[in-house]
This record gives structure tokens, C-alpha cells and sequence, in this order.
């Protein structure tokens, strides 16, 4: 197990990826660990790239850079594959996870040669199936859990129903369709 | 010592609890990012019941530090929060506050001024205001500037001082950045600060007063000599407030913090987020041998340049780091000020100053290490900086780029 974890989140605006990089910290931070949640901020508007970091560590975390050579690269929106190289600097022990509803011989081509292990989810399936709208940054929050194994995913999902349960207090309807969510992300990770 | 909760939050939450713990009596905000949120997240509480603080939404900066000065004036604790051109735009009334002698605080969150127009992390903005007779306090994370903001109403206000002060912390590295962060009982936060009791206010029923006369030239002069003897007294009541605070939190501050600074040949000089990074990269150096160290920057006004030159005396090489271009072709702000102080202190280091991070330009370990190589070797006689340094800069047209 690594003592430091290094995730980078590519989305666009208005997807979640950085409101699902803040939700990692908090879980992490949950069972104890140091972290790090912060998005790198442009011309924020609908729809444009966007990026967001997720330090997770044993030991307190002082650096205050971006993050150039992470474990893991999280592709909240595929379209992105084309305009932005999601691939750059993530070793090659580590991982990418890319929300796509194409295989994973068509994505590997879009990956510059990337030698590491490439996961794929159609987190656009799992949304409509448990939450009938599509909120992509819920299941891919699960699925880099269970990527990255930096948590046991049935403590992710208590803490996380903690968490929701209390975000959520007023609409239980949410929290169920959420929770669904997830555990379906878990499964559908290839 | 009190019991602190581990709690993880951004810098913005991290003051906006600070504030929800001493419950100030008036708040007038104008929207900027990065430092929105702060306006956003009190007067939620107020809305929510948790604090009484009265908000008031202002049409510019101009006018809610206009009305800071107006709430301070009538006796009231009074705070507000800004940014960038937000802080540009009260340059006038600054002058006002910190004249008048109303310790306001304000909660600044470091970020380029225009142009071209950005958002990200500089400290153009409080540089800019640093002649303006306000104190200044820095932080490098979302800890020190709640730990800060729970000093600074001790430091503003006492009877020796009476001046504004700015909380200073870096737009969106730390602003909105989540990080673990130790929280103090709100009890304990509110015995700390205590109750504003000012000696003189405009709503005192038996003392009539005006504010913001005019003062003829017999005057003027020694009403500004006055003031800035508050600035040279805050020097000692800054270091009072933080040996209190270090037995309420356990938590030590003082004019600056030293890493590795001791027996270091080769130091670096910085003020804010970059500091996190810089003590990274000295512990991956001294791994390797080499006699590096820092020292940050947590006061700016009052500047300690006696105390920063005699922490520097033993240094063979120093850079000084400035987040903020001074367009006067010499150097930053902090370059100036601390050059002068080695002067007087009879430094014999070589000295740098070195322009980094403008408009949020990210600086990674990396970087760092590359400074102190470069200062080993200044110490040797080589000097790879150049007349005008420039960190991290991507254009190959400036012959001084690190």
C-alpha cells in the first residue's frame, strides 16, 4: 500500500469531477488519513475541461503543487480523450479509469501508448439505471475506489451513507437512489 | 492546553468557522472570487441562527469598507473579506481605516491583480496595500489562516495598537483547497478573543467625537507619527498574542518560521502556500546532505526585518521569493525590504530576489530544488540568476529564467 496516493480528475464543467475529487478527501479523511481535495481553477464555465487532485496519505501533506505524476487519472467525460492528454505523466503501476460506452479496444488507441492498466465504466448505464438522471461523478467516485483500492469498498459504502445521510437529510429519495449507485459502479467496472 | 478537533475543510470554510466562533458584530461584503465563498458561507450562518452578525450588502468594495469603517467608528467589532481588484477598488478608504486607528479585520484572499485579467493565486493585491498603515499576516494553509484570524482581533485591537489588520492566505491554493485542519472549542476561540470594549466610539453616549476631520499642517504630521507608533508597537503585541495562543492550541507562531534554518548555508525566503513545497524539497535535499533552509514570512506589516536579518545572519546564500511583480525594474516588495534589513544587519550572504508563481503559476518541488542548486553555486562565485529572475517562466526571450 502506497503511504502517499496521487489521483487526477479530468471532467468538464458542470459534471462533478470536482465536487467527486472533494468527496474522496472527505471519505478518506474519514478513516483517518491526511488529504488534499482542490481543483485547478481557469475560465470555469459549462462544459469546458476541467481538472481537480486528490492527495491521500498517511503522513501530513505540505506540498502545494498540482499533481504531474499521479497513481491514477480518473476521465469523468470521454470526449475529452481527443482534446486533452489525460495519459501525461500517470505511472505506469498505476491506473486509468475512463467513463466510456465503448470497449476497451476502442479507447486504447486514444491513450498514446499507455502501458499501465486501463478500467472502463459506463457510468451514463449505472446513472440512468439507479438515478434516472445522468450525474456521472457518483459512480466514478465508487469505481476509483475500487481502482485505486485505497479503501475497503464496504467501508466506502458505510462512510458514504453516513455522509449522504447527512447531506441528504431532507430528500431520502437521494440518498437511496445514490447509494444504488454506487454499490452498481462497483460491479460494472471492467 | 485545550482539546482541538481534526476536521477537514477549505481555507475559506476555515475562516468562515473562525468567524462563526467570535460572532464579530458587523459584516458589509461585495462578491469577488476567491474569497466569495467567505461573504457566502457567514451569512448562510446568520440565515441559519448560529450567529448574530449583522450583514450588510454593499454595491462595491469601496462602499463595504466605507461601511466597515462607519460600523467600526460607532463602536462596533466589524470585519469584511475581499480580494484582488475588490481590494484595489478600497484603496482610498484603507488609508481612512488604518488612520482613523479602527482595528477592522479583513480577510484577503491573495489573487492577481488585472492585466491580463486572472483569477489565480498572487500577492499583487495585498502588496499593493502594503503602505497603506493596515497589519498584515500571512499563512500557509488552511490552519494558520484559521489560526490567524482567531489572533488577529487581539492584535487590531489592543490599546498599543489600534490598526486594521489583513488575514492573508493564497486564492484557490489554499482557499479552496481541502485539507485536514485542527479546530479549537468555540468557548475556548471566544474566551481567547474576548469582548471589543473600545474607548472611543461614536455611539459613546457621554463623549462626543468626530472622525475623519480635517487636520492642519501644525497637526497632521503628528497625528501620522502617532500612528505609526500603533505599527511599531504591534511588533510586540503580535508576539504576546501568539505565546497566548500557543498555550490555548499548542500551536507556536511568531514574526516567522524557521525549517532547517538554524545551520543552513543556503536558505530561501517565502511567504504563503509555496512554503508547504519548499519544506518538501529541503527535506528531500538535506536527505542528500545539503544544508538548505526556510524562512517564512508570516508578518509583513509590521515588517520584522531586524528579526528576518538576524535569523539570515549565518546564511552564505539567500533567495527572496516574491509572488508579486513590483514593476520599478528591481525587484518585489519583499526583496526591497529584506535586502535593506541585511544591509543594516551587516549580512555577508549573497542575495537574490526572484519573481514566482504570478497569476497562479504552479511551482513544484522541482523548481525549488533548482533555486538552491543555484544558490550553492552563486556562493561559489557563479552566478546562474541572472539580473532579473524569473522562476518558472516559459518564454525562452528572458535570459534570466530559472
Amino acid at each position: 500500500m502506497r503511504v502517499l496516493t496521487e489521483i487526477r480528475w479530468h471532467g468538464r464543467g458542470g459534471q462533478g469531477a470536482k465536487t467527486a475529487a472533494l468527496l474522496l478527501a472527505d471519505v478518506a479523511f474519514n478513516l483517518g488519513k491526511y488529504v488534499q481535495g482542490f481543483p485547478e481553477y481557469g475560465p470555469e464555465r459549462m462544459g469546458a475541461p476541467i481538472t481537480a487532485y486528490d492527495r491521500i496519505s498517511d503522513k501530513p501533506i505540505r506540498v502545494h503543487s498540482n499533481i504531474y505524476e499521479p497513481d491514477f487519472v480518473v476521465v469523468v467525460d470521454e470526449t475529452l480523450l481527443h482534446t486533452v492528454d489525460v495519459t501525461r505523466g500517470l505511472k505506469k503501476e498505476g491506473a486509468i479509469l475512463i467513463n466510456t460506452q465503448k470497449t476497451k479496444e476502442e479507447i486504447l488507441p486514444l491513450l498514446h501508448g499507455y502501458e499501465g492498466e486501463v478500467r472502463i465504466i459506463n457510468a451514463r448505464k449505472v446513472c440512468m439505471e439507479t438515478l434516472g438522471k445522468y450525474f456521472p461523478n457518483t459512480p466514478m467516485l465508487a469505481a476509483i475506489v475500487k481502482v485505486s483500492g485505497i479503501m475497503e469498498e464496504e467501508v466506502f459504502l458505510r462512510e458514504m451513507e453516513t455522509s449522504l445521510k447527512h447531506k441528504f437529510a431532507k430528500k431520502p429519495e437521494v440518498l437511496e437512489g445514490n447509494m444504488k449507485a454506487l454499490k452498481l459502479a462497483l460491479q460494472e467496472v471492467q | 492546553m485545550v482539546q482541538s478537533k481534526k476536521e477537514r475543510m477549505s481555507g475559506n470554510e476555515a475562516v468562515a468557522h473562525a468567524i462563526k466562533q467570535i460572532n464579530p458584530d458587523v459584516m458589509p461584503a461585495f462578491p469577488i472570487t476567491p474569497s466569495t465563498e467567505i461573504p457566502q458561507f457567514v451569512s448562510n450562518m446568520i440565515a441559519n441562527g448560529e450567529i448574530d452578525t449583522e450583514f450588510i450588502p454593499v454595491e462595491s468594495e469601496h462602499s463595504s469598507m466605507s461601511a466597515a469603517i462607519g460600523a467600526e467608528a460607532a463602536g462596533a467589532r466589524t470585519l469584511t473579506a475581499t480580494s484582488s481588484c475588490g481590494l484595489a477598488f478600497m484603496w482610498e478608504v484603507l488609508y481612512v481605516a488604518a488612520s482613523n486607528r479602527l482595528p477592522i479585520m479583513m480577510e484577503v484572499v491573495n489573487r492577481a491583480l488585472s492585466g491580463p485579467i486572472n483569477i489565480n493565486a498572487e500577492h499583487s493585491d495585498s502588496m499593493g496595500a502594503r503602505d497603506s498603515g493596515w497589519l498584515q499576516i500571512y499563512a500557509e494553509n488552511n490552519q494558520e489562516v484559521y489560526d490567524n484570524t482567531i489572533q488577529a482581533y487581539r492584535i487590531a485591537e489592543h490599546a498599543d495598537v489600534k490598526l486594521p489588520i489583513m488575514i492573508c492566505q493564497d486564492g484557490f491554493i489554499t482557499s479552496h483547497a481541502v485539507e485536514n485542519i485542527e479546530l479549537l472549542p468555540t468557548n475556548a476561540v471566544k474566551d481567547f478573543v474576548g469582548t471589543y470594549e473600545p474607548e472611543h466610539y461614536l455611539l459613546k453616549e457621554d463623549e462626543t467625537m468626530a472622525i475623519g476631520p480635517y487636520a492642519i499642517s501644525p497637526y497632521c504630521m503628528e497625528a501620522k507619527r502617532a500612528q505609526a507608533q500603533g505599527m511599531i508597537n504591534a511588533k510586540k503585541v503580535i508576539l504576546q498574542v501568539a505565546e497566548e495562543f500557543e498555550k490555548l492550541s499548542g500551536r507556536k507562531y511568531g514574526f516567522y518560521e524557521g525549517y532547517e534554518l538554524d545551520d543552513a548555508d543556503f536558505v530561501l525566503v517565502a511567504i504563503g502556500s509555496v512554503c508547504g513545497t519548499i519544506k518538501d524539497a529541503i527535506d528531500e535535499l538535506r536527505s542528500k546532505g545539503k544544508k538548505v533552509g526556510l524562512l517564512k514570512v508570516r508578518v509583513f506589516r509590521p515588517f520584522p526585518g531586524e528579526e528576518f536579518a538576524k535569523a539570515l545572519k549565518t546564511a552564505k546564500a539567500i533567495a527572496i521569493m516574491d509572488r508579486c511583480e513590483g514593476y520599478n525594474a528591481n525587484g518585489g516588495p519583499l526583496g526591497a525590504e529584506l535586502t535593506t534589513a541585511l544591509y543594516k544587519e551587516k549580512a555577508q550572504a549573497e542575495v537574490v530576489n526572484i519573481i514566482y508563481g504570478l497569476s497562479g503559476r504552479d511551482v513544484k518541488t522541482e523548481d525549488i530544488c533548482r533555486v538552491y542548486e543555484k544558490l550553492e553555486k552563486l556562493s561559489q562565485g557563479t552566478d546562474e540568476f541572472g539580473p532579473y529572475p524569473y522562476l518558472g517562466l516559459r518564454s525562452n526571450e528572458s535570459a534570466d529564467r530559472i
